[in-house]
């Protein structure tokens, strides 16, 4: 039972660093209607922007929480870069294309984007200390045998997450800022005719994405180490994304939690009979048992379609 | 329109030019390629590998001018450790220079297996130095591969040897549990037949648990083991799997001392990113140890001083730099044996391979070298590819690795049984005749 | 001025409905023809048979296998990868297990081992749709990652998991050189895209369309979305397990289920969607396109560098490589979303006025 319960919640917390990644695509697509590939290599770019200016202050000699705010900033202002250029240079020109045809255009995105940061910013493993703790905690050691084990920065990178969601949902319904986003997303067209300007919001909702790629950057570079897996989170967001519905916040969230532990829980109890390393296949074998209920994931949009 | 399709046609033709100039082919130069992977999630490992390679190679040139008086001509190819970029940079480069490739060292197990069917069509030799397919030790069917040094096989064996002397003797293993944390890839995979048979042999329970390629999230994998509580952990990973596994065994507490890896999984850039989690865990050695010895001072004065390394001054010294200055001294030492035999000129591939057959390094001829120290003697033979079976195990305390053993040689009573069964299997499937090699000369 | 259809009478109604009704296409593409069995393997190097043209030739027919999924029936698909590593490992086992067959009949047989898998995957695609179905099929993809490397059974049972392929060889004659190579896989990519070209004309194709297009205003007139469906993914399975037969017997040699993994499906993706959803020959086009740029800019970018006096280490030429390919394949989305074929389309429309304005 102790056991159960330890791979239960290693299981979630790790979902809860999943959906901090969904986060980012979720954003993207409910204001631009675009699939975002490129979110892993956001999360990797960020990574290596915030790890590279954190080395290089610190070599400077600047107190630790300076070099800290310093390099976030540096992070930040790369992500806006990004978004600007993005917006420019591939949102602008394909407005009316297709889904398939922005889906296509932000692999490109991505590729370029890995090539970019490693290049500009190195290709080697960076260690990354944000000053979070990384020790083990072991709960109720009276009630089980060894305690239950909790890892201190999945717990952190918890309440982390919940901020930004608690952040990102202030940001949505009170300001004017996330008003217009909230229209664009409902309807481009009818915004517009409204006055607010596509374009601007675009490059926002990709720089919030981008900040939310920074801070999954931040915390799952503290627990791997800044390095190029990191953009192959993208792939282990995705059943998170299918399973709570591409257009919901909550979705991602919830979507996180039950792709985690079904996750962990599966490879532990169910793999070794199976032999092990079914994981990654069962999240999306998860994701798609939900669908083939409910088809536009748990939180998801429906899609009234009409002929 | 018309002048950006000019620009795009002229950039066309310029490129297209300076592709076919190509570069001038020189006629007394040894062409040696190197299969390297700099980018991808195992560039960690594969880049100070790189360095050794290239920084030994251009010292040779520039120091003593080449390999009597043959210029070596390098050439680096990035794989990505994936097999079918590096297939295509085999085939690119098998033919380059007056006299083809000297040999090929991919650095990876996949790559291996692929160009182990090539490699005899084209009469080119692979060194595969301490990794590679296990069963090609027997030279008789696998004329063309060399896994001098140590295979697989031999790394398990050692590695149960060093557990058993840890706990005193080996009739301490029955009972016990040992688990095998592997990459789940051939390369993985190849331990796990010795692995198997010792366990039989010894009595201890063997317990499989796989991680997915890159191996980068290993939660469940580490959970698994805290529920098991096996008495050692073997971890046979590469790239980023390795500083995982260190991390993850310091987040669920399972003693680093107990945790034994191969020779790939015991370098500076496994146990850095890990911190002090890192302290205590031990891996084996390709026999060589970090550190500087006589050959560094050469490397520093001709390469490095000239600003010609591609490595980091940290570089310089560690694990895998040093295992990749013996795997270029190994190449040039078979090329000079072979030079011994037919002439002072480029070798082609049939004649390094025989080079490599009748490599001879004694305790002199590696003091002489420089690597006193870093190996001990290297004798290879028609029936014996592997050359020598030897291991040590090294501890990381936090700062540096310590070697906490003496030499272990692989038990041939276990190995030799299993790589003629595998071999012999290879060459039924093959339809391959393995050689004589009492007649060979 | 050349390429006029003026004075080609149609007299039966075969002449009207053949895939090139002109006659000057069908010169060109005899042309080709030729040019492709007959000059290629007198000046092609081994270099080139290996590196190039292989590759593209059974890339290509994979390319047609995804473009008949994604272009002509609208279901996208990220699991092409693992379909090819069935086509493998099926024709691996027949001939393991049926070593009296030939294997080039093995390799076409795989192919029906790899529909019956398709249909199986392509059961989610009657309730789900556009991207969500993407992921969906993401899930074929690891499945087979997983399976190709856990199953024993499928790779014999050896220790290390990687496999070989067995001598090709026709009635005795060995058909290992490369330049035999090259033209059997020609020859199968040929005569299995001709019949998807056929296919694709026909009622079934028409099926195929009309779900792409609208597939509930289609239900209504009567196609019925399931067997449409899963014809078009038994028809994709069978050319891509072909294919990915074809790559391991004739490329690899020698592979491991890494061969056939997610890097696999995306290029696939990326030469149906630069070559053009919907077109046999975009499809051909973009494997040209996507197998000739990394190596092109292999062999370019180290000269060009040093044209600028900067030595580019071989991590920076792959980064290099990462960011003109992403960076190309956003332009070409933006230039023409609708690939290389359409750019040939519309050439061919001026080549019909040529050299007159209009």
């Amino acid at each position: 039972m102790g056991f159960f319960l330890e791979v239960l919640t290693g299981g979630l917390l790790a979902g809860v660093l999943y959906s901090l990644v969904a986060l980012g695509f979720v954003l993207i697509f409910k204001a631009s209607g675009v699939f975002n590939f490129a979110q892993g290599a956001m999360v990797l770019t960020a990574a290596l922007a915030l790890v590279r200016a954190l080395e290089q202050f610190e070599a400077w000699k600047w107190p630790f929480w300076l070099a800290l705010i310093g390099a976030f900033l540096f992070a930040a202002a790369i992500m806006a870069a990004i978004a600007w250029l993005a917006e420019k240079l591939v949102l602008r020109k394909l407005v009316n294309q297709e889904g398939i045809i922005l889906f296509m255009a932000t692999i490109g995105v991505t590729f370029f984007l890995e090539g970019l940061s490693q290049t500009l910013f190195g290709s080697d493993v960076y260690p990354l200390n944000l000053g979070l703790p990384k020790d083990p905690i072991f709960l109720l050691e009276s009630v089980f045998d060894g305690g239950i084990l909790v890892n201190e920065l999945d717990i952190w990178a918890a309440v982390i997450a919940g901020l930004l969601v608690a952040g990102l949902a202030i940001f949505f319904q009170r300001t004017r800022i996330g008003r217009a986003l909230r229209a664009v997303a409902d309807d481009h067209a009818a915004a517009q005719s409204v006055g607010i300007p596509l374009n601007q919001i675009w490059f926002i909702v990709w720089l919030v994405a981008g900040l939310v790629a920074l801070v999954a950057g931040a915390v799952w570079g503290s627990k791997l180490g800044v390095q190029f897996s990191l953009s192959l989170l993208a792939l282990k967001a995705l059943p998170v994304l299918i399973l709570g519905g591409f257009t919901s916040v909550p979705g991602a969230i919830i979507g996180g939690l039950i792709i985690g532990a079904g996750e962990k829980l599966a490879e532990v109890f169910l793999g070794p009979s199976m032999g092990g390393g079914i994981e990654i296949w069962f999240a999306y074998v998860l994701a798609l048992l939900f669908l083939l209920f409910r088809p536009q994931g748990l939180f998801g949009e429906r899609i009234i379609e009409r002929v | 329109m018309t002048l950006r399709k000019a620009a795009l046609l002229a950039a066309a033709i310029v490129s297209a030019s300076l592709i076919a100039a190509g570069a001038a082919q020189a006629q007394n130069e040894q062409f040696i390629p190197g299969l390297v992977y700099r980018t991808g999630a195992y560039a960690p490992n594969g880049v100070p590998f790189a360095d050794g390679v290239a920084d030994y190679i251009n010292m040779i040139n520039a120091r003593d001018g080449g390999i009597n008086g043959v210029k070596i001509l390098f050439e680096e190819c990035e794989t990505g450790y994936a097999t079918d970029r590096g297939v295509e940079c085999y085939e690119r480069l098998k033919g380059k220079g007056p006299t083809g490739a000297a040999y090929f060292s991919p650095l990876s197990t996949g790559i291996t297996f692929a160009l182990t069917e090539k490699a005899p069509g084209d009469k080119i030799p692979l060194l595969t130095m301490g990794y590679g397919r296990a069963d090609s030790r027997d030279g008789a069917v696998f004329t063309w591969n060399f896994p001098l040094m140590g295979t697989y096989w031999t790394a398990a064996n050692v590695a149960i040897q060093h557990i058993a002397k840890e706990w005193g003797g080996f009739d301490k293993l029955k009972g016990k549990k040992i688990a095998l944390l592997y990459h789940d890839s051939p390369y993985g995979k190849e331990p796990i037949a010795a692995l198997e048979i010792m366990s039989k042999k010894y009595g201890f329970e063997f317990l499989q648990i796989p991680v997915p390629a890159p191996g980068s999230e290993q939660k469940s994998q580490w959970l698994q083991i805290r529920q098991a509580r096996p008495d050692y952990v073997l971890l046979w990973g590469w790239g980023v799997m390795n500083s995982a596994a260190v991390s993850e065994a310091g987040n669920v507490n399972y003693p680093r001392d107990k945790m034994l890896g191969v020779w790939w999984s015991g370098a500076e850039p496994d146990v850095l990113p890990a911190g002090d989690k890192a302290k205590g865990y031990k891996a084996l050695m390709l026999q060589h140890p970090a550190g500087k010895f006589a050959v560094h001072k050469d490397i520093e004065k001709y390469v490095v001083s000239q600003g010609k390394s591609l490595a980091k001054p940290e570089e310089v010294g560690q694990v895998l730099y040093n295992r990749g200055l013996i795997n270029s001294m190994v190449g040039i030492e078979a090329i000079r044996t072979a030079q011994a035999k037919f002439g002072n000129k480029p070798m082609t591939g049939e004649q390094v391979r025989w080079g490599f057959e009748h490599l001879d390094l004694t305790a002199d001829r590696i003091k002489q070298l420089g690597f006193e120290g870093m190996m001990g003697p290297l004798k290879p033979s028609c029936a014996d590819h592997e050359g020598t079976r030897l291991s040590r195990v090294h501890q990381w305390d936090g700062k540096e690795w310590k070697v906490i053993s003496d030499y272990y040689t692989g038990d041939d009573s276990i190995l030799l049984p299993l790589v003629e069964q595998v071999a012999g299997k290879y060459a039924a499937e093959k339809k391959i005749t393995p050689r004589d090699c009492s007649k060979e000369s | 001025m050349l390429y006029r259809e003026a004075g080609q009478y149609k007299v039966t109604y075969g002449a009207d409905q053949a895939i090139f009704p002109i006659a000057q296409d069908r010169f060109v593409m005899l042309a080709l023809l030729a040019i492709a069995f007959i000059v290629v393997p007198m000046v092609a190097t081994e270099y080139v048979y290996r590196a190039v043209l292989i590759p593209t030739v059974i890339l290509a027919l994979a390319a047609i296998g995804l473009n008949v999924l994604m272009g002509y029936c609208g279901q996208v698909s990220l699991g092409s990868g693992a379909f090819m590593g069935v086509g493998a490992y099926a024709a691996y086992n027949l001939s393991v297990h049926l070593p009296f067959l030939n294997p080039l009949v093995s390799i076409l047989l795989s192919g029906f081992v790899a529909a019956g898998i398709g249909i199986l995957f392509g059961i989610p695609s009657l309730r789900i749709k556009g991207f969500y179905l993407a992921c969906a099929t993401l899930a074929a993809q690891f499945f087979g990652d997983w399976a190709f490397l856990r199953i024993k059974w499928i790779t014999n049972y050896t220790p290390s998991g990687s496999v070989n392929a067995p001598a090709i060889q026709l009635f005795g004659i060995d058909l290992s050189s490369p330049t035999a190579i090259y033209v059997v896989a020609l020859g199968f990519t040929l005569v299995l895209g001709l019949a998807t070209k056929n296919l694709v004309r026909g009622h079934v194709g028409r099926q195929w369309m009309a779900i792409r297009d609208m597939d509930i205003a289609a239900e209504i007139i009567g196609v019925r979305p399931m067997y449409a469906k899963l014809s078009a993914f038994a028809v994709s399975s069978f050319l891509i397990g072909v294919s990915g037969a074809m790559w391991a017997f004739l490329y690899l040699g020698s592979w491991e289920p890494a061969a056939f993994s997610i890097d696999r499906s995306f290029q696939l993706m990326f030469m149906v969607i630069i070559g053009g959803l919907g077109s046999i020959l975009g499809s051909v086009l973009g494997a040209i396109f996507i197998v000739l740029l990394p190596i092109f800019l292999n062999q370019a970018l180290p000269p060009l560098g040093e044209l600028v006096g900067w030595k580019i280490s071989t991590a920076t030429v792959s980064h290099f490589e990462s960011m003109i390919f992403g960076a190309l394949i956003v332009f070409f989305l933006v230039v023409e979303p609708h690939g290389l074929a359409r750019l040939w389309s519309i050439a061919k429309e001026k080549l019909r006025l040529w050299p007159f304005p209009h």
